[in-house]
């Protein structure tokens, strides 16, 4: 029980005893290989969440368990090991003088043997697509690439789970799309589970399930599909829907029958053109 | 922008100087140092501007490079050279120049103690003209390791090293942009007296060190969800390792050291 799973039961948190919750009586499971992205406003405690998975910070009621171990002061390290994170600065979390020795760093930490860590810097730059630039240093990276190490140095590890804390956030439209890519492609190859913070839409459509926070709390769980369809609510709690959902709902307004609600502009043209053959 | 940014003065190549273990450089030249005090004969000289000449050459390193190193320093060479000259009154009246009196032995000292400073700062410059700055980090890290057992804390001063250098160029690329940010916002850091050129810096520093903290406590965040915890239980992925090339360097320099006390006076 519990295996590669990561679960929140009952969690709250704030970070001093005269300040208001952060989370309030959080609860759920994030399962093996899921893709999960989770969002909210800034200030619905969706970065906390991240954080608490680490270990960064500690829940004051509740509890937390990452792959079957209760996250406290002796499991921290081990539960590090599991739960790699990709934050938001791409230049803030490059810590070595090298694309190579930032990769190492994480293995240096967890007290790897140096042959293995050679071995796993090729295999983890490769999956990330920057064999090429092993030996650049880091300001001559752009923002994606720099993210794509950080990606790597975290494979490095071998974690089970992913933490993207809003890594896209400061990247524009081309990296944004490169770290995405070799997201999908990285946790297609191996037994990742991915949890994604973010305020991307099209990042949201593509995870497997959707946890939307508001005030502390968890306000709704489901499919990108079952969310997004249910806009009003997400617009009752100021939060955008993917361009393609509202045009649905426009459509639909006007009386063009639709079964499903689209996830993007290929299912709403696959959703168009047979409507319009069965007519 | 600053792609061409190159950290301290390393010259990139292949040359056996390049290839030495950093460890055994920066050891070599510490004694160099030491021994250069000893000598006190032309041979004594001869040998240790051989050493120094040889090793200047092997590094393959351009000479306008090292001259350019020398620099600053040409200077103080010429004076001591001088005040040598002009002070020292022994030996016999070699010339005298505007009705001072210069003796022989004035001449030979300061000859010897500029040659001296010249040969001094000669291998030290080799040193960080043919090893990166991260390479000298590493050679500390190792040579200080005795340190540890006083609880000298080694390993936070290495890292510590090392993250500098890592966030210099980051840190100039965002004073650029600071001060093109400030410059569009019409603050002159160009023109006008000294006084208002300080000034100018100003909002320039703030704005960097809020955000250089801001930096300091996300990175520290970073490493901690990377795990780490500290030198305790660490492996290196930079590997130092003596070669034949650095025991043969210890062979010729302590060779140099024997012909040294021998030939002195």
């Amino acid at each position: 029980m519990g295996e590669r799973q990561v679960e929140f039961r009952n969690v709250s948190f704030r970070y001093q005893e005269d300040m208001p919750w952060v989370l309030r009586d959080v609860s759920f499971t994030i399962g093996p290989d899921e893709w999960v992205a989770v969002i909210g406003h800034n200030g619905s405690g969706k970065s906390t969440i991240a954080k608490l998975m680490n270990g960064l910070l500690f829940p004051q009621e509740g509890e937390i368990l990452v792959d079957g171990m209760p996250v406290n002061e002796k499991t921290i390290w081990d539960v590090r090991k599991q739960v790699g994170m990709v934050f938001q600065n791409p230049d803030n979390q490059f810590v070595g003088t090298t694309v190579k020795d930032d990769v190492a760093f994480g293995m240096e930490n967890h007290g790897m043997p140096r042959e293995l860590m050679l071995e796993r810097i090729k295999e983890s730059l490769s999956a990330v697509g920057m064999s090429d630039y092993e030996q650049q240093e880091p300001h001559r990276l752009s923002g994606g690439q720099k993210q794509r190490v950080a990606i790597a140095s975290v494979l490095a590890v071998s974690p089970k789970f992913i933490i993207l804390d809003e890594a896209t956030a400061m990247l524009d439209p081309k990296g944004r799309k490169e770290i995405m890519n070799t997201v999908h492609r990285v946790q297609e190859e191996r037994d990742l589970s991915l949890i994604t913070i973010t305020h991307d839409l099209h990042e949201v459509t593509q995870s497997s399930r959707v946890i939307v926070m508001n005030k502390g709390e968890v306000w709704m769980q489901g499919s990108p599909r079952d969310v997004f369809s249910k806009k009003e609510h997400l617009q009752e709690i100021g939060l955008d829907t993917p361009f393609v959902s509202k045009l649905a709902d426009h459509l639909k307004a006007e009386g063009v029958p639709l079964t499903r609600e689209p996830l993007n502009h290929q299912e709403l043209l696959e959703e168009l053109w047979t409507s319009r053959s069965i007519m | 922008m600053s792609s061409s940014l190159i950290i301290g003065q390393y010259i990139p190549s292949d040359s056996v100087i390049h290839r030495l273990d950093p460890r055994s450089k920066i050891a070599v030249i510490f004694f160099y140092v030491v021994i250069v005090f000893f000598a006190n004969s032309v041979m004594s000289y001869g040998v240790l501007a051989l050493f120094a000449l040889s090793s200047a050459v092997l590094s393959k390193v351009p000479f306008s490079y090292i001259m350019k190193g020398l620099k600053p320093v040409w200077f103080l060479v010429i004076f001591t050279f001088l005040l040598h000259l002009f002070v020292t009154r022994e030996g016999e009246v070699a010339f005298s120049l505007f009705g001072w009196a210069v003796y022989e032995e004035g001449l030979i000292q300061g000859a010897a103690i500029s040659l001296r400073f010249f040969l001094l700062i000669l291998v030290t410059s080799l040193l960080t003209l043919t090893t990166t700055p991260i390479e000298i980090t590493d050679a500390i890290e190792e040579l200080l390791g005795p340190l540890k057992k006083v609880k000298f804390p080694v390993h936070e001063l290495a890292l510590m090293m090392s993250i500098s250098l890592r966030f210099i160029p980051t840190l100039m690329q965002e004073t650029e942009k600071i001060s093109k940010a400030q410059a569009s916002r019409g603050v002159d850091f160009r023109t006008g007296a000294f006084k208002d050129r300080v000034k100018a810096v100003v909002p320039l520093l703030v704005p960097l060190f809020v955000s250089a903290f801001k930096r300091a406590e996300e990175l520290a965040m970073a490493m901690e969800a990377r795990g780490y915890q500290g030198g305790e239980g660490r492996t290196k992925l930079r590997e130092l390792k003596l070669e034949r090339r650095d025991w043969l360097l210890f062979a010729v320099f302590i060779l140099l050291a024997a012909v040294l006390f021998l030939t002195r006076s």
